[in-house]
């Protein structure tokens, strides 16, 4: 199949091209979602991204809400950003760091005025952005302004099969061509971790994917009550045929197919070496890692299930495939491309590429998710510890 | 290709996962290799269910599963070729 060379999408004002052009309600703060939610109900083309925490933070889980508010304004798919918080100061911080991309941003906190008297002056400013975004059209943008984020869920032996591997075909195809992509899931690489080590395209990435893989392990061993059997796998997993860990993680590992990763990043940190493959380190629950891919500024997301995982994310869209054929049968609303034909070899791993890249592409152009349609924002911060 | 209804990944692979609905108790089965594109057969012991392992040979406590080529944990408990693999006989070797 002939790749096509563009997509159609929203140029931003520093250059990088959304697949979507939301205008965003920003709470810093979990007492802030109320306003947040208010004005999205009030403005209509607005969305109110809602979460739990934000107050009393301190050190890298700090730094980490932060990373996280300031990517997800700077996201591509974000055309204009209203930032609201219990206080000045931290919402300002947020403001200033989303405006380096010159998009439309502006800050309000509650203190002091109140919910209702906030609620009507934000409504004011969230009505202006929403009128501008709504006249931005969508233009011809090269294929490399994708951003590729992937993750999988509720797996079982499907997924390692079929519908991982379908992702790793689309990223054998689209790395050459200079797209951006993300694989995380940290502790879900557990068992073939030296294998994924020597994906590193150089020994300084090497090192960083064995510092971050122990560091999370060593914490995961710290903190385990009993062998994780409740969690890794998970009792869907268990149902799916996945027996150990280290069955989950060569299945998982399918998704970056021969692709060597250049860099590791932090959660939520933006990738700035360029086009290729990135590790993120991220947590294996799918609406965190999602969030804070989406944070590092990746702008469309694959996601293979082997059980069923209905997730979405309120900035970047979800796109999901499976390739177990109950699956597809009995939760057809939630799967996006359906490879179960793999499994019956009616098709092969090349066919089943292609047609993932015909409808990330279709996608990317604007078409909506089964995740979106149904109406999934899962938008969940990374909590690293107890706030202060 | 219809009638596959066990790929096993890797040729070294001890372990095959039923790729239909389910497979029944002495059912004789046919299995495909993706690695070399070959085909084996195997008869079952278990009623084993879509996604779920079947022992390729006998194994004893403390072997190694391998699957992708590669260790996915350990039998704790014997298991002979065709029966179901699953938590009830093999447990990770990492937490």
């Amino acid at each position: 199949m002939e790749i096509p060379k563009t997509f159609l999408g929203y140029k931003r004002e520093d250059g990088r091209t959304g697949t979507r052009n939301h205008v965003i309600i920003l709470p810093v703060d979990d007492i802030s979602n109320a306003c947040a939610e208010a004005v999205a109900n009030n403005i209509k083309g607005t969305i109110a991204l809602p979460h739990s925490y934000g107050r009393l933070q301190f050190g890298a889980d700090l730094e980490l809400h932060f990373r996280t508010m300031i990517g997800t304004g700077k996201n591509p798919n974000v055309a204009a950003v209203i930032v609201i918080g219990i206080e000045p100061k931290w919402t300002k911080r947020i403001v200033d760091a989303i405006a380096t991309t010159g998009k439309p941003v502006e800050g309000f906190s509650i203190e002091g005025v109140g919910d209702i008297d906030t609620i009507a002056r934000v409504s004011k400013k969230a009505q202006e952005f929403s009128i501008w975004a709504s006249e931005k059209q969508r233009e011809e943008r090269p294929i490399s302004d994708l951003w590729i984020s992937v993750k999988c869920g509720e797996s079982d032996t499907t997924s390692g099969l079929a519908s991982n591997p379908t992702v790793g075909n689309l990223m054998d195809k689209l790395e050459p061509l200079g797209v951006h992509l993300c694989f995380g899931e940290t502790s879900e690489l557990t068992g073939a971790e030296t294998v994924c080590e020597k994906r590193g395209k150089t020994p300084e990435a090497q090192e960083k994917f064995r510092k971050t893989w122990s560091s999370y392990n060593d914490f995961i061993l710290k903190e385990a009550t009993d062998d994780l059997s409740e969690s890794q796998p998970t009792a869907g997993n268990i149902a799916g045929g996945l027996t150990t860990i280290e069955e989950k993680a060569f299945g998982n590992f399918q998704k970056i197919g021969g692709c060597k990763f250049i860099d590791v990043l932090e959660p939520a940190e933006e990738p700035t070496k360029g086009p290729g493959l990135y590790f993120m380190d991220t947590s294996s629950a799918a609406a965190e890692c999602v969030t804070l891919q989406a944070a590092g500024g990746f702008n469309l997301h694959l996601f293979p299930t082997g059980q069923g995982n209905i997730i979405g994310n309120p900035i970047e869209p979800v796109v999901k495939l499976t390739a177990n054929p109950l699956t597809a049968r009995t939760m057809s609303e939630h799967i996006d491309v359906d490879v179960s034909k793999i499994l019956s070899r009616e098709m092969n791993l090349d066919e089943a590429g292609d047609e993932l890249i015909k409808a990330t592409i279709r996608v990317a152009n604007g078409r909506l998710t089964c995740a979106e349609a149904l109406g999934h924002r899962e938008f969940v911060m990374t909590k690293l510890y107890r706030s202060a | 290709m219809a009638g596959t209804d066990i790929i096993i990944h890797d040729e070294k692979d001890n372990v095959g996962v039923v790729v239909i609905e389910k497979i029944t108790p002495n059912q004789d089965c046919d299995c495909w290799i993706m690695e070399n594109d070959k085909s084996v057969k195997i008869q079952s012991m278990d009623e084993i269910p879509l996604g779920h392992k079947i022992a390729m040979t006998d194994l004893n406590e403390g072997d190694t599963i391998l699957k992708y080529g590669h260790d996915i944990g350990k039998v704790v408990k014997s298991i002979k070729k065709g029966e179901h693999v699953h938590v009830h006989n093999v447990k990770t070797k990492k937490w």
